[in-house]
């Protein structure tokens, strides 16, 4: 007989954490919306489309998404000391990258869609939080997109895959250690973002991979619901 | 096909005699959303009106925008579009003089003006007729321009009745600007009230007496 | 079109001169205030506060560091500001400009002056090793007096803190362990409002709209009849006069928003 493989917060293997999705949560900007997989928290929020500055980047063909992902210094236990790090820098190049492909971006030649992400709480999955609340800030400032993406990581700890890694389960000693497999997925299964660090073999890859359809398609339907039940409320405000 | 709040790549209906109308796509048999809106059937055709989103400056809008900069042959405006707009000289209904320029309008000047040409340069604009020019005095208000329809209604009848009920002057430019002039800062600031209240229920239906509730609350 | 017409404005700065703001407020009327704390576990403190629809957060760090050669025997004080550009149009990445730096240094100010935080007592070894407090001040949605909302943010997040576990055999910050241990504060509670001079109306808390026609302002930071801090910032001037008015101003102040901010603050 198989044991149940135990995590650390007793969730099954194909478990997420606990979701909140909120449209409208900081009202200058243009469009904006907060994502939390139980207690890693972000916020998004777009400005644009608008003029590019400066000039010289401006693209004559089509209009340009720029992505900027930060911790706020007191979101992790060690803090982080305020400014650019090289891994924010690679986040906000991999958000740009995973929303791009659905995004209409052809139609605003010379504009710029400004898209920013903040942590407020960190618990692991904090890239995949930020892509979450941008699509749905897109969607809400009115951007022409082909679809939603959703995002997810799937990890492997020691031999068994698990959906949604925490901060617990990232630092995974046992056998193998913690391979952590975030993914973005549109909702027709599409796949734009994909990263990959530890150890596994090819097959287990491609099980993971479904594995993560299963968990985007469920991240969609509540990205969904919070983008719908916000124009109900404006409606019945 | 009921009216129903769709989001970007979601299905709103399936046959070979649906149409794509603005805001959507046909994909084989089906009709699907490309921006997050309220999607709606006239006829066959299926489109999605934006409840969010930047101005689509059109040919024969009438805008209002802030004098940005003052060049020697006119004025570059900033109506709230990536592209820049422009007012030359020849379109001020009358002679002005090179050296008189900034007395007409200076930086930080707002003005009524209508789109009259769209090309790679820019936005043209004109204030020649009867409407545009200048503004005085007023308070400016800025909605999402597509709100603008709902705070305008059906022929006018509800920008109307909010100019009768708070006795002010109200221009509603397309690009969301909003120009409002009354006797007394009461009334600006209850109009204002008023079209922000509109701008935020925009579809509620049963508006116009929700309105009506508000005019009687506040007067 | 960013800014607040000079239209809109000119009818602002009339309104005001009978004593009347847009938001139907007196001029020496706060908007609604709302604070949350415990907003983000990983901080020792933090709190959200929202003062109409200006929103900033507000985290309390705490790590073990050397205390400076002038006060051997006292914990030290960092306090940062952002403007992250999520909160405005008007703010862009990069490093803080001017705006961002001067938020933090009147939050510093206010906390720092006003000896709120017994400094002493965050002394482990003197001379080796003293706690360092860490406040972090973000924007997250600017419409005003973002100056007001990060002091009262700074002071909540300050008095929700609770000392991490320190292993002194170790050296280590047991960080995972939970703490009950207040941060050593005085009892008088010291808050940072900031008066503006529009016309020749004094306002307080001003919406964007009217942050933007301000001429001058005054932060001040006080308790009841003290102050403890103060600083006149933008360009035009006030008259003695003025002054005294300004004063007498943030002494209703306070009053009042003790009263709003007793709750958050037991």
């Amino acid at each position: 007989m198989t044991k149940e493989f135990q995590r650390s917060d007793g969730r099954k293997i194909d478990e997420l954490r606990p979701i909140t999705a909120k449209v409208g949560v900081v009202p200058n900007a243009d469009g904006s919306a907060m994502f939390a997989f139980g207690d890693t928290i972000a916020i998004a929020a777009v400005y644009g489309p608008k003029k590019m500055h400066p000039q010289h980047e401006q693209d004559p063909v089509k209009g340009t998404l720029r992505c900027t992902y930060n911790m706020l210094s007191f979101s992790v236990s060690d803090r982080i000391k305020p400014g650019i790090s090289r891994r924010s820098v690679e986040i906000s190049k991999i958000t740009e990258w995973a929303l791009e492909p659905i995004i209409m971006i052809d139609k605003y030649p010379n504009m710029v869609i400004d898209v920013h992400i903040n942590i407020i709480q960190a618990n692991a999955s904090t890239r995949c939080a930020g892509i979450n609340a941008a699509a749905m800030a897109l969607a809400h400032a009115g951007i022409p997109m082909r679809d939603l993406v959703s995002s997810v990581s799937i990890g492997k700890l020691d031999k068994q895959l698990v959906v949604d890694v925490s901060k617990h389960e990232e630092d995974w000693e046992e056998g193998e250690g913690a391979t952590d497999i975030p993914i973005t997925m549109t909702s027709k299964g599409e796949i734009t973002h994909m990263q990959l660090d530890g150890k596994i073999s090819i097959k287990q890859l491609k099980e993971a991979i479904e594995i993560a359809r299963e968990s985007t398609k469920k991240i969609y339907e509540i990205q969904k619901k919070a983008l719908k039940e916000f124009a109900e409320e404006e409606k019945n405000d | 096909m009921t009216r129903q709040i769709v989001i970007p790549g979601e299905i709103i209906v399936s046959g070979e005699n649906y149409l794509p109308g603005e805001g959507t796509e046909k994909r084989k048999d089906e009709i699907i959303a490309l921006i997050y809106g309220l999607a709606e059937e006239s006829g066959n055709l299926i489109k999605v009106i934006p409840l969010s989103g930047v101005y689509h400056p059109r040919k024969g809008n009438v805008v209002i925008g802030q004098v940005e900069n003052v060049t020697f042959n006119g004025w570059v405006i900033d109506i709230n579009t990536a592209q820049t707009a422009f007012l030359p000289l020849m379109e001020v209904p009358r002679y002005v003089n090179k050296e008189g320029i900034e007395e007409v309008m200076d930086i930080g000047d707002m003005v009524v003006a209508k789109i009259f040409g769209m090309s790679k340069r820019g936005i043209d604009l004109t204030i020649k007729l009867r409407g545009l020019g200048k503004i005085n005095e007023g308070i400016i208000l800025k909605i999402n321009s597509n709100k603008v329809p709902r705070v305008i209604g059906k022929e006018g009848s509800m920008i109307n009745l909010i100019k009768e009920n708070t006795n002010c002057n109200i221009t509603v430019g397309q690009n969301g600007i909003i120009w409002i002039k009354g006797d007394k800062v009461e009334d600006e600031l209850l109009a204002k009230k008023i079209i922000l209240f509109i701008a935020e229920k925009s579809f509620i239906s049963g508006l116009t007496d929700e309105i009506k509730k508000l005019i009687e609350k506040e007067k | 079109m960013i800014e607040t017409s000079k239209l809109t404005g000119e009818r602002i700065k009339e309104y005001l001169s009978q004593g009347k703001r847009f938001d139907k407020r007196k001029l020496d009327e706060f908007r609604k205030i709302s604070i949350e704390t415990n907003i983000s576990k990983n901080a020792e403190g933090s709190a959200r506060v929202k003062i109409g629809k200006t929103e900033v957060l507000v985290g309390v760090k705490m790590d073990i560091g050397e205390p400076y050669p002038d006060s051997p025997n006292q914990g030290n004080l960092v306090v940062n500001a952002e403007l992250l550009p999520l909160s405005s149009p008007r703010f862009e990445n990069g490093p803080p400009k001017f705006p961002a730096i001067e938020l933090g240094r009147l939050v510093d100010r206010a906390v720092r002056e006003s000896k709120f935080i017994e400094f002493k007592k965050l002394c482990i070894k003197e001379r080796e090793k003293v706690w360092t407090v860490f406040i972090d001040v973000y924007s997250i949605n600017d419409d005003g007096n973002l100056f007001d909302a990060a002091s009262i943010g700074a002071i909540t997040a300050l008095k929700n803190a609770k000392i991490p576990k320190y292993d002194e055999k170790e050296e280590k910050i047991l960080r995972d362990e939970p703490s009950k241990e207040p941060l050593p504060l005085s009892k008088t509670i010291p808050i940072s409002i900031t008066i503006h001079k529009i016309g020749n109306n004094l306002v307080v808390d001003p919406t964007k709209e009217e942050e933007d026609l301000s001429e001058t302002r005054v932060t001040i930071g006080g308790s009841d009849d003290t102050i403890f801090s103060m600083q006149k910032g933008d360009s035009s001037s006030l008259s003695i006069e003025e002054i005294g008015n300004i004063l007498e101003t943030a002494k209703k102040i306070w009053k009042d928003l003790y009263k709003t901010l007793d709750k958050f603050l037991k």
